[in-house]
């Protein structure tokens, strides 16, 4: 059911963390087909290394959301572009 | 861009207190967003016991009444008698429906209460302090079997969910395991199906679901998934336990003609 | 007593039932104890007959939080047992003074402690009174002495259950639960009930609600215990209850509560007959206790006896209540023994006679 191509172009997406939500659990991390996800340098304010999502040109998310339904905080928003429709 | 996946809407705007991986907060988000899907927030009573759960009525926006340790089964079939076209359910963990609640569970079950039961396993009891649990696995280690459970000292971990399977009025028994995406899945499947039971006035529901305790197992939450996969699961062995559901659907479908 | 209205005769445990029905119960938990047992039958039955809910569960500690679930729905709900039973649902009662719920529970007492015996004793008076669960908590505790009684108690006990949101307890014994007398259902007067709305039904057009017990910060926890005891104050004021019998010159009063009180006065009308002055002062609410009442009366008695059919426990609370000011004869049956009021009113006399009361 997730869409990953619409007329064979690559679906094109985004996530937002709630860095202050997360725990650090890295389950998103797992979760990620793509390995955009990877464990920050940075404490949030809880003392956590927060999940940090860093795509790039060649690898882009494509809002498949696993990493969202994985996390245990629900801290993970998912966005898909709607433009290429 | 559009937001294809966000908080759900009845899991309230606040930091729950589980631990970092606990399989707790998974089962909580799921139950909130099937509560949407299936828009029955306005007829839903949850009934957490003590036990880690015990403050989930600060995180799903539904009527929730906390109740005694073990004891939530029975306040259940209270209300569900009283208000037979809600939809209640119990959200307990393991050493409160397969240790002190377990008169209640059996009861309950065996007199088929209209009821749904999310039963989270994760083999210790969490929130005192992880000491051994009646699903505690052989050779776990935990603060009160320092030893590793031992079958001879012990015995075996309770096989709570075949138990209730035997009995004719449970509907619908399934085990999931939220150790997984996949597996997240299959867990809001199976509740979701176990609150259609209900609905569907068919018996009793319970979906049993394997969950990590990173903190009291000592493991980093992704070890803890691995950990249920390779070990748990072998003792508690995923799908179906039963199924009633069809034949029932057959009966009445017989009956109506 | 009004002369022959509607009276059935009916045995008591029964009458509990029935009166329970007519104040609106519609939910019964219980389970099998001697020397309730007559009442879940009734209620298997007769609550069935009006539509209402009956479980008997697997234990009492099921029934207790079953009950406590169907007054979390909103429903008037009820659930007895006899002694062992009732220290099953201790925690139950608790939970259900913590989470603000009202409940009827019915203590047939029998002889204790432990397995005890079927016979009707007093000694659950400090578990009732002073709460046998756990935490700052009472619950207001009703002595019937007779069927009527029993009927117009029961009755109470609803409304009152409503009114403070809070458990009730019957306590009676096996005695009154098994006597057959005529009752009427009709003396009770209903009361104004505030709207019930605490209970989940479903946030349907409402925010969703919470009914809990669990206050994790003990600020807060310390605000709600106090706010508890200004319920309770108000019970205290409002809704003690006690019968004073031949009392106005009294030399010895006797103070006695359900079937001790019946003994009682017995032995009281026997002593009076000999030209004693004998009068008997019968709490008919053991918490709130009518302490006013019994210290009042200290200025004109020269002698409080007080008889228990247990080994003492009422006694601690006439002492607490007289404050030193009288002077105390306790007499007290334990073990399931029903005395006669032969034997209390020979002791009543040796008593009148030695502090030379004549």
């Amino acid at each position: 059911m997730f869409n990953y191509t619409i007329f064979g172009r690559a679906v094109k997406g985004k996530i937002v963390i709630a860095v202050e939500m997360c725990k650090g659990c890295l389950y998103c991390v797992e979760a990620c087909p793509k390995h955009l996800i990877t464990e920050a340098t940075r404490l949030n304010t809880k003392g956590y290394y927060p999940a940090e999502f860093n795509p790039s040109e060649d690898n882009e998310c494509t809002a498949c959301t696993l990493c969202a339904i994985s996390c245990p905080e629900a801290a993970i928003e998912v966005y898909r572009d709607e433009k290429q429709k | 861009m559009k937001k294809i996946y966000a908080r759900p809407k009845y899991l309230k705007p606040v930091s729950m207190h589980y631990c970092p991986g606990c399989g707790h907060s998974i089962v909580t988000k799921l139950i909130a967003e099937i509560i949407e899907e299936m828009s029955v927030a306005d007829i839903t009573i949850c009934v957490p016991p003590a036990g880690c759960a015990v403050l989930t009525y600060n995180y799903l926006d539904v009527d929730t009444t906390e109740s005694a340790h073990g004891r939530a089964i029975a306040v259940a079939t209270g209300i569900k008698r009283v208000l037979p076209d809600r939809l209640v359910f119990t959200y307990q963990g393991d050493g409160d429906l397969a240790a002190i609640g377990t008169a209640e569970t059996v009861h309950a079950a065996n007199r088929g209460e209209r009821i749904t039961t999310v039963f989270m396993n994760n083999a210790v009891y969490g929130m005192t302090g992880g000491q051994m649990a009646p699903t505690t696995i052989l050779g776990q280690k935990t603060t009160t079997s320092p030893f590793g459970r031992d079958l001879v000292r012990e015995g075996a971990p309770l096989k709570i969910s075949e138990m209730l399977a035997v009995l004719p009025s449970t509907v619908y028994i399934e085990r999931t395991a939220v150790n997984s995406v996949a597996g997240i899945k299959a867990t809001k499947k199976a509740i979701k199906k176990a609150f259609k039971v209900q609905q569907d006035d068919l018996g009793f529901s319970l979906v049993e679901v394997l969950s990590p305790c990173p903190t009291n197992w000592k493991m980093t939450p992704l070890a803890s998934c691995r950990w249920i996969d390779e070990v748990m699961a072998k003792e508690y062995p995923l799908g179906v336990i039963k199924d009633t559901t069809r034949q029932t659907h057959k009966k009445e479908a017989a009956d109506a003609d | 007593m009004t002369k022959n209205k509607n009276k059935k005769l009916m045995r008591g445990n029964a009458v509990v039932g029935e009166a329970a029905i007519k104040a609106g119960c519609t939910c019964y938990f219980g389970y099998p104890i001697t020397p309730q047992n007559q009442l879940p039958e009734y209620m298997s039955r007769r609550l069935v007959e009006v539509g209402g809910v009956f479980i008997q569960s697997e234990s009492e500690i099921s029934a207790i939080n079953m009950a406590l679930g169907a007054s979390v729905a909103g429903a008037r709900v009820m659930t007895s047992s006899s002694s062992p039973g009732i220290s099953l649902k201790q925690e139950g009662i608790s939970f259900l003074a913590g989470c603000e719920l009202p409940c009827v529970i019915v203590n047939m007492a029998r002889g204790g402690p432990g397995l005890g015996n079927i016979s009707p004793a007093q000694s659950d008076y400090f578990q009732a009174t002073r709460g046998g669960g756990h935490g700052d908590y009472r619950s207001l505790v009703y002595a019937p002495a007779s069927c009527q009684e029993l009927a117009d108690l029961t009755m109470e006990a609803f409304d009152v259950a409503d009114v403070y949101r809070n458990p009730v307890m019957i306590l009676a014994d096996g005695m009154i639960g098994q006597m057959m007398e005529p009752v009427t259902y009709d003396n009770y007067k209903p009361r104004e009930i505030p709207p019930k709305d605490y209970i989940l039904d479903g946030a349907k057009d409402r925010p969703s609600r919470i009914i809990k017990s669990l206050i994790l910060n003990p600020h807060e926890m310390e605000e709600f215990n106090w706010k508890l005891a200004r319920k309770y104050r108000i019970i205290e004021k409002n809704e003690t209850k006690y019968e004073e019998f031949m009392m106005d010159d009294a030399k010895v009063a006797v103070i006695a509560y359900g079937t001790a009180a019946r003994i009682a006065k017995g032995a009281v009308k026997r002593a009076r007959n000999d030209g004693m002055r004998v009068g008997l002062i019968r709490p008919i609410t053991l918490w709130p206790f009518p302490s006013e009442i019994i210290y009042r009366r200290a200025a004109s008695v020269g002698l409080f006896f007080v008889f228990e059919m247990s080994a003492g426990q009422m006694v601690e609370d006439v002492r607490l209540a007289l404050k030193g000011e009288s002077e105390i004869y306790f007499y007290g049956r334990p073990g399931g023994i029903v005395p006669t009021p032969v034997e209390v009113q020979r002791l009543i006399t040796r008593q009148y006679y030695q502090k030379g009361l004549i």
